[in-house]
């Protein structure tokens, strides 16, 4: 499934968005009835803005598609969770299988889009979410590798600087890879970027424009359809 | 050899020799066979290498397993958990060896082994510090790494049914990993809810066909 096309020139909205915005905006983006894997943590959010009639399908790697929301009370069953290990809920027309099958699934190109959080992505693409690299840090990488070299679009959701200020879109990730070229989009609470071999460009920015962003990221962004 | 049923669960996992190569199903709790590994925790065998997608949640199960010490190396996933703090004691304190394996790797490679497949060329982990040291090869302009069969001398795993001739049904998510692990290890033993007798499974409903299956023992006494 094609991403839908870039809007000539990019939107600008007032304030950076918040974790749910960011989801909201992903969720518009998500084409009707995609396959769609939402990594642990924030991007879980976007099931949350997912029209019910969009017939979007959630894929879970822990061995299910057509998962349903989180399960409350009585629906809690501990056999039925998400890849977090958070109790989960079925729709009609759920489906199970094994772990084989549910990263065949991935690797062989059957999911339409994976949502991911991130420590940092490259200029090209190259994603950094699994490891810090700190010498006492437990590294776990679960499924994400899997998705990044799997999924037919990779799409991040991130906050665009760490709190320190820091910019998490680099020209090289200094955190040991998850996948090489695999990103193709980045949702952050500053703007929209899209990875493209010509270069970044920019789909839409909230709350500072395009120019001071470049400066800011020390990186050259271009407006999308220029 | 078809699957022999036991009623004792420590009679179900005797023979299992120190250093061996431990499958042990589930993702988090779902799925785990809690009974089994509880068993082979009195059993005592050691030096146990265990391969699992995660590395024990909160004290029960796996967790309980690698506090008593029993486990020389883990082959997983996903140790880092919020709740996996036997196992992060442990790895601080450099009492135990970790192999990280991304998911669908470790997936494939118990497939791998349970199929006869030799190895195998795979995109995942490219480029990464994964596949640092592992031959790779540019197949179709796309770089993937050569990753070898994990065969285990033993796998624990839990499944929801069996009949008597071993043949297995699963519920939801708790499925996971145990259809694979039960292709890859010499002797297979399952933990399950219920024994049905011959015939009340639907040949069309199993997952696991008995011939994968060794021995079965219900998860809590009938």
């Amino acid at each position: 499934m094609n991403p839908d096309q870039p809007v000539a020139g990019a939107r600008h909205e007032r304030r950076p968005l918040d974790g749910d915005a960011m989801a909201a905006l992903v969720a518009r983006d998500i084409p009707r009835g995609a396959f769609v894997n939402l990594g642990i943590g924030r991007p879980t959010l976007v099931a949350d803005h997912l029209a019910p009639d969009a017939a979007v399908v959630l894929h879970t790697e822990n061995g299910m598609l057509n998962m349903g929301p989180a399960a409350r009370g009585d629906e809690i069953d501990p056999d039925l969770t998400n890849a977090g290990k958070v109790p989960v809920t079925e729709l009609p027309g759920a489906a199970y299988f094994h772990q084989a099958d549910s990263f065949a699934m991935m690797r062989g190109g059957h999911l339409d889009i994976c949502v991911l959080g991130a420590f940092q992505v490259s200029a090209t693409g190259d994603l950094a979410n699994w490891h810090t690299g700190a010498s006492d840090a437990i590294p776990a990488v679960g499924g994400a590798m899997d998705l990044a070299v799997g999924a037919g679009q990779v799409f991040v959701m991130m906050t665009l600087f760490t709190k320190r200020g820091a910019p998490k879109l680099v020209p090289r990730c200094t955190y040991p890879l998850t996948g090489q070229a695999c990103v193709n989009r980045v949702y952050s609470d500053l703007a929209v970027l899209d990875i493209t071999p010509r270069g970044v460009e920019v789909r839409e920015t909230f709350g500072i424009g395009v120019d001071e962003l470049a400066g800011r990221l020390e990186l050259p962004l271009m407006a999308a359809g220029s | 050899m078809t699957a022999r049923v036991y009623v004792d669960a420590d009679e179900a996992v005797e023979g299992i020799r120190d250093g061996s190569t431990v499958l042990v199903g589930g993702f988090g709790m779902a799925g785990m066979p809690v009974r089994l590994i509880d068993a082979l925790i009195r059993q005592g065998a050691e030096d146990l290498t265990v391969v699992s997608n995660n590395a024990g949640n909160g004290d029960k199960g796996l967790a309980a397993l690698l506090a008593k010490r029993r486990v020389r190396r883990l082959v997983c996933s996903f140790p880092r958990q919020a709740d996996s703090y036997v196992f992060d004691g442990l790895y601080r304190a450099g009492e135990i060896e970790l192999e990280v394996v991304p998911q669908g790797t470790l997936a494939e490679r118990m497939r791998a082994a349970g199929a006869g497949i030799g190895a195998f060329f795979c995109p995942t982990g490219a480029g990464t510090m994964l596949a640092e040291g592992k031959e790779t090869r540019v197949i179709d302009g796309r770089t993937h790494v050569l990753e070898y069969p994990i065969k285990g001398d033993v796998a624990l795993i839990g499944a929801y049914r069996a009949d008597r001739m071993g043949n297995l049904v699963y519920r939801k998510t708790a499925r996971n990993f145990g259809p694979v692990m039960a292709t890859a290890a010499t002797t297979v033993i399952a933990q399950v809810r219920e024994v049905v007798d011959t015939g009340r499974i639907d040949p069309e409903a199993v997952v696991t066909p008995g011939i994968y299956v060794d021995r079965v023992v219900q998860e809590a006494d009938a």
